[in-house]
């Protein structure tokens, strides 16, 4: 087994099996660190807002206005926008709507594994505070417990036009240097983490998915 | 059709036969006799194909009501046959051997009703709901909106008006009475 060298604390990983739990990385989220000189940040920054790579992950009734955004009549690639098939090449994560239980497992999953900087929209009035399933038995109310929300378009459903100029506002943000949601979700990361479990009963899988 | 279930009536005990609109009926039938009469129709009367099964929660008289409807493609007919089973305990015969695909169903009842189909294939695995921990959701005394309360984290802002009462105390203030 690969110890860790480092003496900060590490993730326990209980949900897996001591098999396993040699196979997964027990280190915790580090935060983004922005470049010492402001100017190379800001370029650094303009670059990324100009590259906004967008998971494919429909998560719900949304994913449907992701089709319309990348083909002619809306044309996101204009914007510097690209659909990317994996979380590792993807920087902008669409949360389309509600989200189940079952869902929600799967977006801290895939969130983790996006590399930084990372965004998340949320699409949509049910991550904002359940919509029309605010009395349903497996499906979350507040987005913004499990992960960082970055911004919400909201609506029921938002037009792709609503969604262009969401991605327009954050286009601005990044520019701006204002969405650090990863790093919030490094700081709180033990608060995030707790608020999963208690919704994700069968945990069985890396308390970090790294 | 009337003398199919004339004569599958006296053989099965089938009570209950309704015509709900022309071409779908309702029939009750025991349960120890619904997966033979379920074999009887998809053999040998052209019910062959399984549209859906389910179940309702009769909660006041303690059943459940297992629906298997049942198409035949010939006379486009469908027939719905209702078997009432325990509340407590419930367990019905699989019938995973006349379609393939019921197994599906069975593992959804298990789940959302916590009926037991001994024999189903997979029934104990998570369907859509994984690691649950309370009683089947569909059950009739379970209470959604105190678990949603107790498990997700609302966000203020959210209110609802009784419509019956915003109208007298906000839209037509001046006029008064239930009525």
């Amino acid at each position: 087994m690969i110890k860790s060298l480092s003496t900060e604390a590490t993730l326990e990983n209980a949900g897996l099996s001591p098999e396993e739990r040699e196979l997964f990385c027990n280190a915790r989220p580090k935060a983004y660190e922005p470049y010492p000189i402001k100017a190379v940040e800001d370029f650094a920054n303009w670059c990324r807002a100009n590259s906004l790579w967008i998971l494919a992950f429909g998560t719900g009734c949304g994913a449907i206005e992701l089709r319309p955004l990348m083909t002619a009549r809306f044309d996101a690639n204009r914007f510097g926008v690209a659909g990317r098939p994996t979380p590792r090449q993807s920087s902008v994560f669409i949360i389309g709507g509600y989200s189940s239980v079952k869902t929600l497992k799967r977006i801290v999953r895939s969130y983790e594994q996006m590399q930084g900087p990372k965004f998340v929209i949320a699409l949509g009035i049910c991550p904002v505070n359940g919509g029309m399933y605010w009395d349903s038995y497996n499906t979350i109310k507040r987005l913004d417990q499990y992960i960082p929300v970055d911004l919400y378009i909201t609506g029921c459903m938002p037009r792709p036009e609503v969604l262009v100029g969401g991605l327009v506002e954050l286009k601005k943000m990044i520019k701006a240097g204002q969405c650090d949601g990863a790093n919030r979700y490094v700081e709180n990361f033990d608060w995030y983490k707790a608020n999963q479990k208690r919704v994700i009963k069968n945990w069985n899988m890396p308390d970090y998915n790294w | 059709m009337n003398s199919m279930l004339d004569r599958l009536a006296q053989e099965f005990h089938i009570t209950d036969v309704v015509e709900r609109r022309p071409g779908l009926t309702t029939i009750s039938v025991d349960k120890d006799l619904a997966e033979t009469l379920i074999r009887e129709l998809r053999d040998r009367e052209g019910y062959t194909h399984l549209n859906f099964m389910t179940a309702i929660d009769q909660i006041e008289h303690g059943m459940f009501t297992l629906v298997y409807m049942l198409h035949n493609y010939e006379r486009k007919s469908t027939l719905s046959v209702h078997v009432d089973i325990e509340r407590e305990e419930a367990e019905m015969t699989s019938i995973h051997t006349l379609w393939a695909q019921a197994w599906t169903y069975q593992r959804e009842l298990r789940e959302l009703w916590g009926i037991r189909f001994p024999g189903s294939p997979r029934l104990d695995e998570d369907f859509c709901l994984e690691g649950w921990e309370d009683i089947p959701p569909m059950r009739r005394e379970f209470d959604t909106v105190e678990f949603c309360e107790r498990t997700f984290v609302s966000r203020d802002g959210r209110h609802t008006e009784d419509p019956r009462e915003h109208m007298h105390e906000v839209m037509f203030p001046t006029r008064g009475g239930d009525n």
